[in-house]
């Protein structure tokens, strides 16, 4: 295909992104537009998938039936996420195997948040509401960005999420109105999730390398710090209903902006832990490969199990 | 309160919390996405059903007892699970071998509690049964694929049905109450079902290529109280918060 070419089709596509049309699959794309999309999806997929880990940790010590039944679903919910972000990502021409190597092998990242450790119930509470609720914030905008199977998942994706949100909430709420000690459970747990979930958000605008690309491209709507913003400004009053402090000294209600003001960020402490030098990163590695190699024998077995299935209904055919 | 009937109930409730929280503890750790889902989905089903049991057992106790006391503040002694469920996660044919013998059992006995006396349990028999009909299909279609899979498959799996043979026969141990509600007409005659429960893992295990233990020696004493050394670390797990914290809600 000439260069001109080329560049007729960029228009065209520019054009429909910009009309707000989806685009799918079997539709011309711009290479770097087909990569950042696999990037991307396939991050929020693994994502999904480690995230079950620190929240699966707490499945067989849930303090009561119902918290065990509904974190059960929970975790499920996520891998069901996972298993259609990866089928999205899919559509783009990479199979589930080579995100996995990608993943894997650490070329491919994962939300960070997750390589933080759940040491208490409260914890199951804290990401409930404050990584999901965060989640969310950056996932809504998703529900129309132009790649129409990654559309169409956030549509589910975020219902399931909101739903989770309210759950962890539940768990705060109710760790608030029992005894002291659960209260203190539930301000520790808030002490080291909030910095965390900030960094959720990614870099500050002016560190970001990927916003001006994704906002054409619809993968992004709004910059990290709106984003971070807008999470600060919705979660702070759901602390003063919790009873609990909001662990930043800065944090002040800004008339004149209608934004609170909050204190710096670590970004030191966001780079080690997006680095791989966090408190958990290599153990959630360690749990995903090991799951990956144990299970070759049986994924092994299944392939050599159907394909002498397939045999014998030939040799029945025949 | 009822003894008989409740401990009955805690007879066939317990298998499902304990074999509940042994799938729980692969959630995250499965050789692939879907059986990920479907083993944690499998726990889902289990404890939906043990509240159902338990929230029953505990109406007949008094006003104040709860699901959860039921479930977590009693001794190991007062757990009687069959020795089968307590089984550790050793590898994927272990936990698709107990699976699969334990559903086969479990689907009879609910097949018939469906028409026990007691309207409640049979009414909780109807509900889960079409749950275990799915956990049946999929345990079974496993031990196939890994019986008749690769030669690796084939020996663990062969391995697995090697050592969990010895916990099957327990499944059909009567207790003295279960005999007393026997006559009347709400608990199942275990007696009438391990002919065809024998025969029918025997079908599926042939079919898998796999041989069938010649072993007589079976296990017992779960559904008494007593347990294998395992029990005791499920226990310190699953009542972890509870004894850490007591009194509190959640």
């Amino acid at each position: 295909m000439s260069e001109e070419n080329i560049k007729d089709l960029e228009k065209t596509f520019e054009a429909r992104i910009a009309r707000d049309e989806k685009i799918e699959p079997k539709d011309w794309m711009p290479e770097k537009y087909r990569q950042t999309h696999i990037r991307q999806i396939s991050q929020h997929a693994h994502s999904e998938i480690v995230g079950m880990l620190p929240e699966g940790n707490w499945i067989t010590r849930a303090p009561s039936l119902r918290r065990k039944v509904a974190l059960l679903a929970k975790v499920q919910d996520e891998a069901g996420h996972g298993l259609y972000l990866y089928s999205a990502c899919e559509t783009l021409g990479i199979t589930r195997n080579e995100l996995y190597d990608q993943l894997h092998s650490g070329k491919a990242k994962y939300s960070s948040i997750f390589n933080y450790p759940t040491i208490s119930w409260a914890d199951i509470g804290a990401i409930g509401w404050l990584v999901d609720g965060a989640a969310i914030i950056n996932q809504v905008p998703l529900c129309n960005t132009s790649f129409g199977p990654y559309a169409r998942a956030m549509v589910r994706v975020c219902k399931e999420e909101s739903f989770h949100q309210r759950q962890g909430y539940e768990i705060m709420l109710k760790l608030c109105q029992g005894t002291a000690e659960q209260k203190e459970m539930a301000q520790d747990a808030l002490n080291r999730w909030w910095w965390p979930s900030l960094m959720m958000f990614g870099p500050t605008d002016a560190e970001s390398t990927h916003t001006e690309q994704s906002m054409k491209w619809k993968l992004k709507r709004k910059t990290n710090d709106e984003l971070r913003q807008q999470f600060i400004d919705q979660t702070v009053p759901q602390a003063e209903i919790l009873g609990i402090s909001v662990p930043d000294p800065e944090l002040k209600w800004n008339k004149e902006r209608g934004h609170y003001d909050f204190g710096p960020i670590d970004w030191d402490e966001f780079w080690q832990v997006v680095k791989g030098h966090g408190p958990c990163n290599k153990e959630r590695m360690k749990a995903r490969v090991d799951a990956w190699e144990n299970g070759e024998w049986v994924r092994d077995a299944a392939m050599a199990y159907a394909e002498k299935q397939k045999l014998k209904k030939l040799n029945k055919a025949v | 309160m009822n003894k008989e009937l409740y401990n009955y109930i805690l007879s066939i409730a317990d298998n499902c919390l304990i074999l509940g929280q042994r799938l729980g503890e692969l959630c995250g750790h499965g050789p692939t996405l879907e059986t990920d889902i479907a083993l944690t989905n499998i726990s889902l089903d289990l404890f939906g059903q043990v509240r159902s049991y338990y929230q029953y057992a505990a109406k007949l106790v008094d006003d104040k007892t709860t699901e959860d006391d039921i479930a977590f503040l009693r001794n190991e002694r007062e757990y009687v699970n069959a020795l089968l469920v307590e089984q550790p996660n050793t590898d994927f044919a272990f936990i698709m071998g107990r699976q699969f013998l334990f559903d086969a059992f479990h689907l009879m006995l609910l097949s018939e509690l469906q028409k026990s006396h007691d309207v409640t349990l049979a009414a909780i028999a109807s509900k889960s049964i079409k749950e275990v009909s799915y956990h049946y299909r999929f345990s079974s279609d496993w031990v196939r694929r890994l019986g008749d899979g690769t030669p690796e498959s084939k020996e663990r799996m062969q391995a697995a049905i090697n050592d969990l043979w010895a916990y099957t026969e327990e499944l059909f141990y009567q207790t003295a109450s279960e005999k007393l509600l026997i006559e009347k007409g709400i608990a199942v005659d275990l007696s009438q079902l391990k002919a065809s429960y024998y025969q029918n893992i025997t079908d599926v295990l042939e079919e898998s290529t796999l041989t069938i233990p010649d072993s007589k020696w079976f296990k017992k004493g779960g559904k008494e109280g007593i347990h294998s050394e395992h029990m005791g670390y499920i226990l310190s797990d699953m009542q972890f918060m509870q004894r850490a914290y007591p009194n509190m809600k959640w």
